[in-house]
């Protein structure tokens, strides 16, 4: 458990980073620290390893405070991870991931065998291992930063935009897989971005900063959504917030309906539907297609593949999505294992959204205070 | 030509004075650049004099250093350490500066990350900093070395033997073979220290031929 107890940060000169901050990122969990530029969310981060001092106020892991640490023991206890993964450019794969564990003292032996195993864990293939930095792309450069930090095994990551430097495309990809590990890891991480959308996708819990480095609000994604504190915190969040933040309510029971399927090979006579779903031998949907548009048998490159598939037991986002998105507009639900169940209409879906419960507020008096 | 077939034994001792008079200031004078190259770096109210102070003893004419020297030092005006301190002034003189810009250029995020990875600042040194900045520093070895084989021949003024003596010779006999044969040896010095600095360097910089991402 990390914990900012009245941290700040002033630079000679007078210019506050950090306004007293108090903050506690819980064991096992991930806290998202955002804010627009100047916020201060780097300054925190690096004030926990104590790259950089605080002026006043005390951080403290797990009780102890940092302040009494010794810096190199504090730092090779903590991972951390930054933007262009900071990889030691004149090392392989293999000695960079292996760098805090020979710092502490492992055998070659050992640290190798640890840094194959994170090679593995992150999804690097085995013949990067004797590559330099420069010979991998963006992506498997921070996959080689994260096995990097996790490699002595920290019970604490410390991450600064760790995922910004690449394409929105693996950018994803990390944050799936980054999730992913968390979820086999349980590690209790401090994270920072300035990407709001990042962090209502990580965070278990998101502290929004604004420039001066006070804290303005620190809820759980769903509750931030819904209760933004003031119209700064709102304006961050975004515009579709609303809709967004179907993404943390669970999708009750719905209506659905069955579908009449077809399967590529087969005609489309006596179907009397405008739209008609395609399925494949697992009753897998592949796409849509317009009965009375095709004669003769059903190719592949007929179906309408625009419609988004959700998941029976995923968020209210996706079912929506699934009906907003499909050209019969039936949206098509599936189960766990990705087969038919049924599909659902828009207004099936807004139904249950109206009657689902709004998170909780704790204090109408102040709706973004954090719930306790 | 018949004069350096006479001769080879001769000229070949006076290179083997003139490869010890030459490198092993380059030697010293890196092993000297490096924490005053550091210095310049770490606290960044010494960088310009440092540097502008180093660079200064550069313009001291050798000659006169050569003669000066034994006064400061308190040696034999005919001791060889008079030529080899003067030349490990030229050295660190070009070396400081050089040495505190490669580690200057030494990327932020890779420092940060070493130091957030718990490397203690001695060991960020010598793990991080100094491999990263053998390129630029074995570039400027190589001006250094071409630079000390040259101004060392100035020593034969004073008659330290080394190749230098074959001009100071010719010249005294107006016989131009030795001088021909003695700039044809510095010439061929100066390569080999090049191509010796090269080849190390490449050595220790085995990342630098990795290819680019595939």
């Amino acid at each position: 458990m990390i914990v900012f107890d009245g941290v700040t940060k002033r630079y000679p000169g007078g210019t506050v980073a950090v306004d007293n901050l108090s903050l506690v990122a819980p064991n096992g969990k991930i806290t998202v620290l955002v804010g627009p530029s100047g916020c201060g969310k780097t300054t925190s981060l690096r004030m926990v390893n104590r790259m950089i001092r605080p002026t006043s106020g005390t951080i403290t892991l797990d009780g102890r405070d940092t302040a009494r640490m010794k810096e190199s023991d504090l730092r090779r206890g903590m991972g951390y991870v930054i933007q262009h993964a900071g990889l030691f450019p004149h090392r392989t794969v293999l000695e960079n991931i292996g760098t805090v564990p020979r710092l502490l003292g492992w055998d070659r032996r050992r640290t190798d065998a640890r840094a194959h195993e994170l090679m593995e864990q992150v999804g690097l293939d085995e013949v990067f291992a004797s590559r330099y930095p420069s010979q991998l792309s963006g992506g498997q450069q921070q996959r080689v930063g994260v096995a990097r930090a996790l490699a002595a095994d920290p019970p604490v990551l410390l991450m600064d935009e760790p995922f910004s430097a690449v394409d929105p495309v693996v950018r994803e990809q990390l944050q799936d897989e980054f999730l992913r590990l968390q979820d086999e890891l349980g590690k209790t991480i401090l994270f920072v971005t300035h990407d709001i959308d990042e962090a209502i996708k990580l965070g278990d819990q998101i502290a929004v900063l604004r420039v001066g480095g006070v804290l303005a609000q620190l809820a759980d994604p769903a509750y931030l959504l819904n209760h933004p504190v003031d119209d700064f915190v709102a304006d961050f969040v975004g515009r579709d917030r609303g809709y967004r933040a179907l993404s943390f309510q669970p999708t009750p029971r719905l209506p659905l309906r069955p579908e009449r399927t077809l399967l590529i090979g087969e005609t489309t006579q006596g179907v009397a539907q405008d739209w008609a779903l395609v399925v494949d031998d697992a009753n897998h949907p592949l796409g849509w297609v317009e009965p009375r548009r095709v004669t003769g048998e059903i190719r592949s490159e007929m179906l309408h593949r625009g419609g988004t598939v959700a998941r029976a037991s995923g968020p209210l986002r996706g079912a929506l999505d699934a009906a907003l998105s499909s050209p019969s507009r039936r949206g098509v639900i599936v189960d766990d294992s990705g087969s038919l169940v049924g599909t659902v209409q828009a207004h099936e879906v807004l139904n249950a959204i109206e009657e689902a419960a709004r998170p909780e507020v704790a204090d109408p008096t102040n709706p973004g205070a954090p719930a306790r | 030509m018949t004069w350096f077939l006479d001769h080879v034994q001769d000229v070949l001792d006076l290179a083997v004075q003139h490869v010890y008079l030459a490198g092993l200031p380059l030697v010293i004078g890196l092993l000297l650049a490096l924490p005053l190259g550091w210095l310049a770096r770490r606290y960044p109210g010494l960088y310009t004099p440092f540097t502008a102070g180093f660079g200064l003893l550069y313009t001291i004419p050798s000659l006169a250093l050569f003669i000066l020297l034994p006064g400061i030092l308190g040696t034999r005006i005919l001791d060889r350490s008079n030529v080899l301190v003067a030349m490990t002034v030229y050295t660190v003189a070009l070396l400081v500066r050089t040495v505190a810009d490669a580690l200057g250029a030494v990327p932020d995020d890779v420092k940060q990350a070493a130091t957030a990875m718990g490397f203690t600042r001695f060991r960020r040194f010598f793990a991080v900093e100094l491999p990263l900045a053998v390129p630029v520093i074995a570039a400027g070895m190589r001006v250094a070395a071409v630079s000390n084989v040259s101004i060392v021949s100035v020593a034969a003024v004073i008659g330290i033997p080394q190749l230098g003596l074959l001009f100071t010779d010719g010249f005294a006999r107006s016989f131009y073979d030795p001088i021909v044969v003695g700039l044809a040896a510095c010439f061929v010095l100066a390569l080999a220290f090049d191509l010796v600095i090269l080849a190390v360097a490449r050595l220790l910089t085995p990342w630098q031929r990795a290819g680019g991402a595939s």
